[in-house]
């Protein structure tokens, strides 16, 4: 199954370099990984979707949280939340598709962000399912290229990740 | 003041409390070799990396201190590398500091480049790489910092060279540390202790693992009142040895692959199993499936990592085991388990013909008698350090260790070569200890070149080869699991009695078991390190063992064509 893990951690030189590590070492695969910054100097927020099953999920949990510049471990897989993907399509437009393609991007309220003569750059953001529905529509019409950021979540309601580290007990 | 970063290093260490260092010098760390000088802090320069790295981790096992080691960029970071994975796996505090080439070189394949903090990213706790003068003391004290508290272990800092040239104003910052991601201190809730409470009343047939987390969190006091109070035996792992004595009658001695017949087979039999600063090592555990399936178990361990990671566990408490130990022993009750202490000691009787005197009476000198007169002779009073392989296990079963930190080994890497070098650092650290190493033949040959330090630096330990002319342990499982096939274990070793003599130390050579116990006087009256070579049986085996993967429960025991009756000496 899927799991939506989110990571605040230090933003320091090698971070990134740290947490793929300790995935590749103790056999997760990634799905997709994100990184950017937050609402706070110095913390990045990463996203990372595995598939993986409950237990194990655990397990990663608190081997992320054995890295010194991890701050904060979610797993937002059950919570209600807002996830994101970003595509950018570059697909080859003709005299004859141009408007079923136009007609397409509106559809699933995609964008154009640059046109030629011969093609298009669409821009569509949405979560995996709508994305995926897209991408199969234009398919058939001659996808020239195609570059995803991966997924960023976000747990809906008002308070933001409660900053009380581990799972397992409480702070001195 | 204006120091340059190799001073505010020696400053920082200095202050860190640090007496020793072992280490090598080369390019990348001449500045900070120079400047170490003008510093009251010792330096033993050791014959490999490696050697300096084992020390470093026995210095820091035997004084409960920080170990320190260093080397330069390159084959001299390295070459640390089997060092840090050991002191890594058995959570051994230790501070590792690496010259780097000049920072605006990294990232060229500069001469003796090598990305060590990449290399050590996986086998340290944490590490650092330092391209700024004014980094240095504080990431320094990070370091020790990390290393010593929550679960210990290696912290590497790699340095670059101009960093350690530079000079900058400098004062010592002695504010509190404070890290964001670092939470060394997790507690178990006060509904936590309460549960454990209830379990422990319930349980009728309670067993205690102890493991290294008792001697790193220093309960070894509250371990001892906890099984004394509610009647609880104890059985311990291999690097739990020492954390409660030996000789106590509620111990049961090690578990595992080696451990004795009763203790696993009370692991299986028992219906709550206390897990202390232990983490169900596959060697501890056999196979999971079967694993001690009728006990309710209790983990109490301060890395929330060891949790629920190979045996599910129906209560953690996760903190230090010696405050958590503290608020149970506040409130539990005494209780008595007359029953399955009987049970336990049925089983042992049954056993009670031991391995050790089930040996062949002919004139062969068997490593497990070598142990046992060791014993004997130091009144079980030395402090014990291990190479890996048959005479480690030999070691652990017939050496009873009753006081705390006083055997080292390389438990969770098993790291042949260990035994000497972590010796010498011992000994440093505990200069008062009689400090004996036991090394195969094997093992000892891939460090024996820090004879030389030893004698350089005038250290003193005895040094009891077990030379069996095997790789035993290998040989060990060729013959139960390969058919006797004995590919590349005969090994042919150099006379140990020169080697030691040409290091200017005394060596001596032992073939009957009659000459094994003036052996080891001679060895502990005369001065300077000590090389006994113990011509034992070739072919003997370590029994019981429990074979990878399989059930605790099943073990391969001796053959016994005619048991041979107990004698007094060999008697507990
Ligand atoms: C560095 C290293 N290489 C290989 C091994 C695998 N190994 C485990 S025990 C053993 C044999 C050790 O032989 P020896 O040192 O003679 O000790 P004995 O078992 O005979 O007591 C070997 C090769 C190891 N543990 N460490």
């Amino acid at each position: 199954m899927y799991h939506t893990i989110v990571a605040l951690v230090e933003d320091k030189p090698g971070v990134l370099n740290r947490v793929a590590s300790l995935f590749r070492r103790r056999a997760f695969n990634i799905e997709s990984l994100t990184v950017g910054h937050t609402e706070s100097p110095g913390v990045s927020r990463m996203t990372i979707v595995v598939d993986s099953d409950d237990q194990n999920v655990e397990r990663l949990t608190s081997y992320l949280y054995k890295l010194v510049n991890v701050i904060q471990v979610e797993d937002l897989t059950v919570l209600p939340k807002v996830t994101r993907d970003l595509a950018m399509i570059k697909v080859s437009a003709t005299a004859e598709n141009r408007t079923h393609i136009m007609q397409t991007v509106d559809v699933f309220r995609a964008r154009i962000v640059d046109v030629t003569n011969s093609s298009f750059i669409i821009e569509i953001t949405g979560d995996e399912d709508k994305i995926e529905g897209f991408v199969d529509v234009l398919r058939p019409l001659g996808i020239i290229e195609m570059v995803r950021t991966g997924i960023v979540a976000m747990a809906r309601g008002t308070s933001p990740l409660y900053v009380n580290g581990n799972g397992n007990g409480v702070h001195a | 003041m204006k120091l340059t970063g190799a001073q505010i290093l020696w400053e920082t260490l200095v202050r860190e409390g640090v007496d020793v260092v072992f280490g090598y010098p080369g390019g990348a760390n001449l500045p900070i070799y120079d400047a170490m000088l003008d510093y009251p802090v010792r330096h033993v320069l050791t014959r490999h990396e490696q050697g300096a790295a084992h020390m470093a981790d026995g210095y820091a096992r035997a004084s409960g201190k920080v170990g320190v080691a260093m080397a330069t960029s390159g084959p001299g970071a390295t070459n640390l590398v089997t060092g840090i994975a050991t002191a890594m796996m058995d959570s051994s505090p230790t501070v590792f500091i690496t010259g780097q080439v000049a920072s605006k070189l990294i990232g060229f394949d500069a001469f003796q480049e090598t990305d060590v903090t990449g290399i050590t990213l996986p086998i340290t706790k944490h590490n650092y790489l330092v391209t700024h003068t004014e980094e240095i003391g504080p990431v320094l004290r990070e370091a020790f910092y990390i290393a010593r508290t929550g679960r210990p272990g290696p912290v590497l800092v790699d340095i670059a060279k101009d960093a350690q040239q530079h000079s900058l104003e400098w004062t010592y910052d002695d504010k509190p540390i404070k890290m964001r991601g670092y939470r060394p201190d997790l507690r178990p809730t006060s509904r936590q202790i309460e549960q454990a409470l209830e379990m422990i009343s319930a349980a009728k047939r309670p067993l205690i693992l102890a493991g290294r987390g008792v001697l790193l969190s220093g309960a070894m006091n509250e371990l001892r009142q906890f099984a004394e109070t509610a009647n609880v035996p104890v059985a311990m792992t291999l690097l739990g040895i020492s954390c409660f004595p030996a000789t106590h009658p509620l111990n049961l001695g090690m578990m595992g692959m080696h451990g004795e017949a009763w203790v696993n087979q009370a692991i299986q039999e028992a219906d709550l199993l206390l897990a202390f600063g232990m983490r169900f090592d596959d060697r501890v555990t056999g196979n999971l499936k079967t694993y001690a399936v009728n006990a309710k178990k209790i983990h109490i361990e301060i890395d929330p990592a060891e949790v629920n990671k190979n045996v599910p566990v129906d209560l953690a408490l996760v903190g230090d085991l010696r405050d958590t130990l503290r608020q149970i022993l506040a409130q539990m009750q005494p209780v008595s388990h007359i029953d399955w202490l009987s049970q336990i000691a049925r089983s042992k009787g049954d056993s009670a013909v031991r391995d050790i005197q089930n040996l062949p009476p002919d004139d062969h000198l068997y490593a497990a008698h070598v142990i046992n007169d060791l014993w004997h002779t130091t009144s079980g009073d030395a402090m014990i350090v291990t190479d890996v392989g048959q005479h480690q296990m030999w070691t652990a079963q017939y050496y009873k260790q009753d006081n705390p930190n006083m055997w080292i080994t390389s438990g969770g890497l098993g790291t042949m070569g260990f035994g000497l070098p972590a010796a010498i650092g011992a000994k440093l650290a505990r200069p008062e200890a009689d400090v004996g190493a036991v090394a195969g033949d094997g093992g000892f040959q891939m460090t024996a070149a820090e004879l030389s330090t030893a004698a350089q630096e005038n250290v003193k330990v005895n040094v009891a080869v077990m030379n069996n002319g095997f790789l035993g342990m290998v040989r060990q499982w060729q013959e139960f699991f390969y058919e006797r096939r004995y590919a590349a274990t005969p090994m042919r070793s150099p006379d140990f009695v020169k080697l030691a003599e040409a290091h200017g130390l005394t060596g001596l050579r032992v073939t009957q078991r009659g000459e094994v116990v003036s052996a080891i006087q001679q060895a502990r009256q005369t001065d300077g390190t000590v090389v006994i070579d113990f011509r034992v049986e070739q072919e003997d085996s370590v029994y019981p063992m429990v074979p990878s993967g399989a059930d605790l429960h099943n073990m391969i025991r001796r053959p016994m064509p005619n048991p041979i009756a107990e004698t007094a000496e060999d008697e507990i």
